[in-house]
Order: C-alpha cells, then structure tokens, then sequence
C-alpha cells in the first residue's frame, strides 16, 4: 500500500463529494429530520442522561447507514469501480475509503453534537469533555472501520439500501451498546477512569473490524 | 523498448457453472500483438478482464514478465493500459483532473504536467481539457479513455472494441496508438471488426481456433 496514492484517494472522494454531493445531502437531511422528530416527541418531557445517549447514537447510526454506504455504491453505480482497480491497489482502496468514512462519521457526530447541545440545551449537557471526546473518536472510527466494509459488500448486491442496515446493525451493535454506556457517563459527569472499561472494548473492536475487513477487502473488490 | 512476456495456460471461466471460455492458451511478447475475436458472447471482454487482472480465472494461470521478473497481479497496474466501454471516468471532474487524479492514484511519480498535456492533446482533447467529462460525447469520452491509457506508457496496451463512437479522425487517431505500441511493448486487441483485427500479427478466436 502507498501513502501517497492512499491520501490521493481520499482527496479524490473528498473532491468528488463537494461537486457531486452524493453523501453529504443524505446526511445533513436525516440528521435535521431526525433531530426534528426526537424534539417534537419528547416535547417538554426531561429525558435521562442514559435514554439521550441512546437517541444521540440512534440518530448518527440510521443516519450513517443512509451516506455511508455511498463511498462504494457511488463508484460502482457510476462504473468507475474498474478505472480504481487499474490504478490502486484493493490495500489503497480499503485505507482510502476507510479514511474517508472516518471524517464524515466524525464530521456526522460533531454536527449531531451542536444540534442536540442547541436543541436539548436544558438536558444534553456534557459533563464529562474528555471522556465524550474520545468516545466520539473512538466511535466514529469503530462506524467506519465496519460500515466501509459492509458498504463494500452491498455495493455489489441487487439490494444495496435495504441490505446494509440490516447487514450493518447486528455487526454494530456490541459498537452501539458502548458508545452509548460511554456517552451516558460524558453527560453524568463520571470520571474518565470510569469509562476506561468502554473505550478498551471500543479499541478492540477498531482493531479486530479492520484487522478482518483488511484481510477480506481484496476477495470483495474483485470478481 | 522494455522486454515483457504473458503465458496464458489453459484459462477457463464460468458464471453460475455456466460455462463461458475454457483451455484458452497462448503467449506473446514485445513487438508481438493479438486479437481476441468471436460471436456476442463469447467472452472476450471476460477474457480482457482477466489479462487485466480484474477478473480472476476458474481454471488455469496467466504470467507476466517484464524486464526478466515475474509481475505479481496487484502490480499490473503498473505495466497495463486498458481502453474498454465497461471502463468509466469520473463526470464530476474535467478532463484534465481525471488525468491529474487517477496518475497521483497511481502514485506514478514520472507523470509530469508536461506528459499530461502532451497525452489530452494527442487525443484531440486539449481545447476541451477544462470541460467536465459528463459535457463530454460518447467519442470525446472514449478518446479521453486513450489519454489515460496511453499516459504511463504501459508495456502492455488492452483494447476492447477500439473504434466504438469514434469518428474517422478518432479512428486515425487509434491506428496511430497501436502503431506507437508495436514500438513500445504488447498490444491485445478484443474486436468483432475484421479490420481491427488485422492490426495484430497473431488471432485467438473464442469458441474457435488460433490462427
């Protein structure tokens, strides 16, 4: 694998998306949408600390699964998957996307972020900066080293937007029951060491996704 | 001219167990070139496909070697052109950029600016350099194809039906790709045009025998 063309890969799909719009769109509308259902539901009801984390994972995780996917999917529906494989290699490919997915899932959770702080300013407060920082990190990385391999594998199927949250959600989900304990302990102020536990299980599930989608990834990109 | 060689031994392929090809064999060298010929649905672009690497056979081994050493298939990329209808540009970027974007993927550091423009304007597309690819007709996009083909000096060029959407300049153009290839290394030809397969010296024909 080459740094140099993996970081041209991913300028490319950064490039490519400000013109073309294929994710952002997706994303910036599901995220408003959702946001805007969740206030109207609760109205003036005080959620707890633990049913806020839960809604603010529900919303980056359906949101993810409708932009997400489109890092592959667009490649192939606009025939270009080919052009790639004539001048990258699958390593270059994965790393690049992987990449890529990673700033947008990172981006999706800062937007989510300032969206509900603005919205639910009276009850999404974060107490705990650090530890909310690094599960947001550590959480986008863990949504993007499994969700680009699954966007990976559904690009090829007949079925691509109902196949990858069904694909994607029991993949994600020991991801998603973390992230949230974690986000739980950011908003009641528990000390950092108190979610060291979550942020261990996050690391190793970052590292076995990639680990494994690496070792996958080539058999997937060709035939 | 670098010395390069491909065996194709006994290659086969099949969808579904339905069969498409099988036991097609042969080899070539620099300076030499091939046509793949036969009916609609024969297999030649599946053939092409796996020449290129982006398919790989049911049955048998293709081997490259360029310069006395063996070329692993993730390192083709570095020896092959291919022009191909299946094969896409990116719409969202000029013509320029596709060129600029896909030689800094290939991480090919001999490719200047000067090389770049040199390959738009033997296509014919330098005045239209700045226009996006989707502003583009089916005969600009293909010789845009030839641009990005050509620009790394493949020793291996890959043609899949060479002359489709082209004009008569655009064809003069082709011919004069495939003679500057006969120079450089091997060309491979897969056409239905008994014309286009008269530019090569040696024919497989699918379903068929080498002549």
């Amino acid at each position: 694998m080459s740094v140099s063309s993996t970081f041209a890969l991913v300028r490319k799909d950064v490039h490519s998306e400000f013109r073309t719009r294929y994710a952002l769109n997706a994303l910036v509308m599901f995220v408003v949408v959702a946001v805007a259902t969740i206030l109207f539901a609760l109205r003036s009801d005080q959620p707890t600390s633990s049913v806020l984390a839960g809604l603010y994972w529900v919303v980056v995780f359906f949101t993810a699964m409708s932009g997400l996917s489109r890092t592959f999917v667009s490649e192939e529906e606009r025939g270009t998957t080919m052009t790639l494989q004539l001048v990258a290699m699958p390593s270059t490919v994965y790393f690049a996307k992987l990449i890529f997915n990673t700033v947008l899932t990172f981006s999706l959770t800062i937007a989510v972020t300032i969206l509900y702080m603005t919205v639910f300013s009276d009850t999404f407060v974060i107490q705990s900066m650090s530890t909310f920082l690094v599960t947001v990190i550590l959480g986008s990385l863990g949504f993007a080293s499994a969700s680009t391999i699954i966007a990976a594998i559904v690009a090829k199927a007949n079925t691509r937007a109902t196949l990858y949250p069904v694909l994607s959600f029991p993949i994600l989900v020991v991801l998603l029951m973390t992230v949230m304990s974690a986000t739980t302990k950011a908003l009641d102020g528990e000390p950092f060491e108190g979610a060291v536990g979550d942020f261990q299980i996050l690391a190793g599930y970052i590292l076995a996704m990639t680990a494994g989608s690496y070792l996958l990834f080539e058999y997937v990109w060709k035939d | 001219m670098t010395p390069v060689s491909l065996t194709v031994d006994g290659v086969a392929k099949e969808f579904n167990r339905r069969s498409i090809f099988r036991d097609v064999s042969f080899s070539l060298r620099s300076g030499e070139s091939l046509a793949v010929t036969g009916r609609n649905g024969s297999g030649k672009s599946t053939l092409v496909k796996i020449i290129c690497g982006l398919l790989s056979p049911t049955r048998g081994s293709l081997a490259y070697v360029v310069d006395g050493k063996p070329i692993e298939v993730d390192a083709l990329k570095d020896h092959i052109g291919l022009v191909s209808p299946y094969l896409q540009m990116y719409d969202e970027f000029t013509g320029l950029e596709n060129l600029e974007v896909l030689s800094r993927i290939r991480a090919d550091h001999d490719i200047t600016a000067a090389l770049i423009a040199d390959a738009l304007r033997n296509v014919g597309l330098w005045d239209r350099r700045n226009d996006f690819v989707r502003t583009y007709s089916s005969g600009m996009k293909q010789r845009l194809k030839y641009a990005f083909a050509m620009l790394h000096r493949p020793e291996v060029l890959i043609l899949d039906e060479p002359t489709s959407n082209l004009d008569a300049e655009g064809i003069v153009m082709v011919e004069r790709c495939v003679k500057e290839q006969s120079s450089r290394g091997m060309l491979i030809v897969a056409t239905n045009d008994s014309d286009e397969a008269t530019w090569c010296s040696q024919r497989v024909v699918l379903g068929g025998e080498r002549k």
